[in-house]
């Protein structure tokens, strides 16, 4: 094994990145997905793999995935919630693999709210 | 990159292994390989999480969620509800005492939050044996600052500044100690880390070298090239082996990746650690003990001045947790860190605290938090709605404060005023069913076996002490006994060579300066107030709480307990030996000593 320059304890720390905000619990975006028996009947893991493959795949370290139980509204299920820093969550309902992987691109990575796949937009507080 | 959506963070310290940690490991990896998320959830093992009360211990992350007293049968449950459908299991939660509701998150109990994390800022956030977790926390860059930006003098300089002193007991400023060993033009010059951890009680040290090794190797690093040393030892006991093989493991780590050995990061700095294993002797933890115990002779303390030195050359010993504090004063430099503390002890420090508290575990705290902030706010209080009585700090050669010293804030002078001292931080927590005669006299049985015997005034003078103590734990108390302890006690600090000795009284002189009372009632009246002392003592039963139960009689390996049921039990004096196990089993509290 070569030895360590002082420049690779920053490349190593990169490549750490996304395990030491997980275990903060800090990310620039918390994504919740809603599973539960009645999620998971919906198709929830199809999306929490979707979601998996976009955060493998384009190397982010900075989004948080949560699965959470039942948000009652079980008739709308798959249902993710997605929270940005300092900005009002957003609820996306009836989704699939390719509706959360644009939602993945568009929301979590450019901010842009897809308007068309939400239930609403949650009032903060 | 690994893609696990989750970490589920287990303790796998000493404490949390012993309650089978890894068992629930393995069946949380089977468990979670058969649900098929083996893909997304991750398993570490982590150093100790502190709160070894409720062990073992798993923090979900990224959600902090914090589970408690974990059995291998919970696991099945945990993983479907949980990692599967999302639902935290609130049964395995924390419910602090006296209340219903129980606390999700580690960050919202009271344990946690008034803590301050220096020596223990990676437990419960990184496997202590990948290297690249230690690096993912700027582990080595203090390392790497120092050798390619500062000097030795500008370390020296920083490490002054930040007011770091010993965290073994004795305080003495680690910046003095390096520099007159800088100074020192003999070679080869060592560094030893004393993690020779003997007090009763006190699992500090073990606990920073299980959790976070390389924090230790990191900062030994920078000291020796501070002082111009090429090679170091860690000096531990064989009772540590999980501390041994995870220290063993990061210095293998180490020099794998060239951060120690020749030209650590292409300079010319060169330096090595060996890990040393003691026997486990009290008298190892004094550093001249010490360094004879490495050059492989008895250890027994010798004279100084002159200083210690291994092999008579310069040589610096710090404690693990002054170690640990090095790295982080260099990253972040003396001025942040003086900033933590009182106006004489800066930075945090690292206590364990046990006995008769609720939330026993591993603490670190700012220096000058109130010993009441400890003992109510983290500590969480006394068990059973219990009276508190007394604090015991700096094991047994510390002493004991009593109720009315609860807001004496915890720094190096407050607490050698009050006859006690820092010590390497073993906190022991006294409620009124202690009796601080009996108290000394444990503390004097252990000083008396762990005596090395060199000066007759220890090894003759703890044991005189001990029969005196004993003595009157017995109802055989003469008058004049505690003014000959008192005498005797200041002729041991006097004329001991070694700083247990020096020290070995002070159980026994604290005790007295603040419970005299208790003493008193022993010699005089023959009583012990504390219903603890088995000679002084008598069992009966309250005829009109006891409602006939037989519980006691069940329990009493005596046959001493006699009655028809459901009647009034009464006790035969000539038959009980006095054992305790009908007090601790009647609920009513119809049992009472006397």
């Amino acid at each position: 094994m070569p030895k360590i320059r002082p420049e690779d304890l920053d490349r190593i720390s990169e490549e750490m990145r996304r395990t030491i905000l997980l275990r903060q619990g800090a990310g620039r975006v918390r994504v919740i997905v809603h599973m539960d028996t009645c999620g998971i009947a919906a198709g929830g893991r199809s999306i929490m793999k979707a979601l998996m493959e976009e955060i493998e795949e384009r190397q982010i370290k900075d989004v948080l995935l949560i699965t959470s139980g039942c948000a009652g509204l079980c008739n709308r299920e798959p249902m993710v919630t997605v929270e940005l820093e300092d900005e009002p969550p957003v609820k996306y309902v009836d989704l699939t693999p390719e509706k959360i992987k644009r939602i993945f691109k568009e929301h979590v990575i450019n901010g842009q709210v897809v308007i068309e796949y939400t239930l609403a937009i949650e009032a903060k507080g | 990159m690994e893609r696990y959506r989750t970490h589920v963070m287990i303790c796998t310290g000493t404490n949390c292994i012993s309650n089978k940690a890894w068992e629930i490991k393995e069946a949380l990896e089977a468990e979670i390989a058969k649900r098929g998320l083996e893909d997304e959830i991750l398993v570490v093992p982590t150093g100790c999480d502190g709160f070894c009360a409720v062990g073992p211990i798993i923090i979900v992350q990224p959600e902090g969620i914090f589970y408690q007293s974990v059995k291998v049968s919970d696991i099945s449950h945990l993983v479907e509800e949980h990692f599967l459908k999302g639902r935290p299991v609130k049964s395995l939660m924390y419910v602090p005492p006296g209340e219903k509701e129980p606390i999700p998150k580690m960050k919202d109990i009271a344990f946690f939050q008034d803590q301050r994390l220096i020596a223990l800022r990676s437990r419960g956030m990184i496997n202590p044996e990948r290297i690249e977790e230690y690096i993912g926390r700027d582990g080595y860059k203090a390392l790497a600052k120092v050798l390619t930006s500062m000097t030795p003098e500008e370390v020296i300089e920083e490490v002054k500044a930040s007011g770091l002193r010993g965290r073994g007991g004795a305080g003495f400023p680690t910046g003095l100690k390096w520099e007159s060993r800088k100074r020192a033009k003999d070679y080869p010059k060592y560094v030893i880390c004393n993690a020779d951890e003997g007090d009763p009680g006190a699992f500090m040290d073990r606990s920073i070298i299980e959790a976070d090794p390389h924090l230790v190797i990191e900062g030994m690093a920078i000291g020796a090239y501070a002082i111009g040393a090429s090679y170091g030892y860690v000096y531990t006991r064989v009772e540590y082996p999980l501390a041994i093989k995870r220290m063993e493991w990061a210095i293998q780590q180490a020099r794998e990746h060239g951060l120690l050995g020749e030209n650590i990061f292409g300079t010319e700095f060169n330096f090595d650690i060996e890990i040393f294993k003691g026997a486990g002797a009290f008298v190892c933890g004094e550093t001249t003990s010490l360094v004879t115990s490495i050059e492989g002779r008895a250890p027994e303390p010798r004279q100084r001045p002159p200083r210690t030195e291994l092999w008579n050359k310069p040589t610096v010993i710090n404690n693990v947790e002054t170690w640990a504090n090095v790295p982080v004063i260099i990253l972040e430099g003396a001025k942040w860190y003086s900033q933590i503390g009182t106006e004489t002890s800066k930075g945090t420090k690292v206590f364990s605290l046990a006995g008769k508290i609720n939330n026993a575990g591993l603490v670190e705290v700012p220096m000058g938090i109130t010993l009441r902030e400890m003992v109510y706010k983290i500590g969480g209080g006394i068990p059973n709605g219990k009276r508190f009585k007394a604090v015991q700090t700096g094991g047994p050669s510390g002493g004991c404060i009593p109720e009315s010293l609860l807001d004496l804030p915890v720094d190096y002078e407050r607490l050698t005023e009050a006859g006690a001292m820092m010590g390497s931080g073993g906190m022991v927590v006294m409620d009124e069913d202690t009796c601080m005669v009996d108290v000394a006299r444990y503390f004097l049985e252990f000083l008396n076996s762990e005596s090395c015997g060199k000066c007759s005034s220890c090894r003759e003078g703890i044991n005189a002490m001990l029969e005196v103590v004993t003595n009157i734990c017995q109802g055989k108390g003469r008058e004049g006994d505690i003014e000959f302890l008192e005498e005797l006690g200041a002729a041991v600090i006097d004329a001991s060579l070694c700083g247990l000795g020096q020290s070995a009284p002070n159980p026994v002189l604290s005790t007295i300066r603040y419970f005299r009372d208790e003493y008193e009632a022993h010699i005089r009246k023959r009583r012990c107030p504390a219903g603890v002392c088995r000679e002084l003592i008598q069992y009966s039963i309250n005829p009109e709480i006891c409602t006939g139960c037989l519980l006691c009689v069940k329990i009493c390996p005596n046959e001493a307990i006699v009655g028809e049921k459901k009647k009034p039990q009464t006790i035969n004096l000539d038959k009980c030996i006095k054992c305790g196990a009908c007090y601790e089993t009647c609920k009513l509290k119809a049992v009472v000593i006397t």
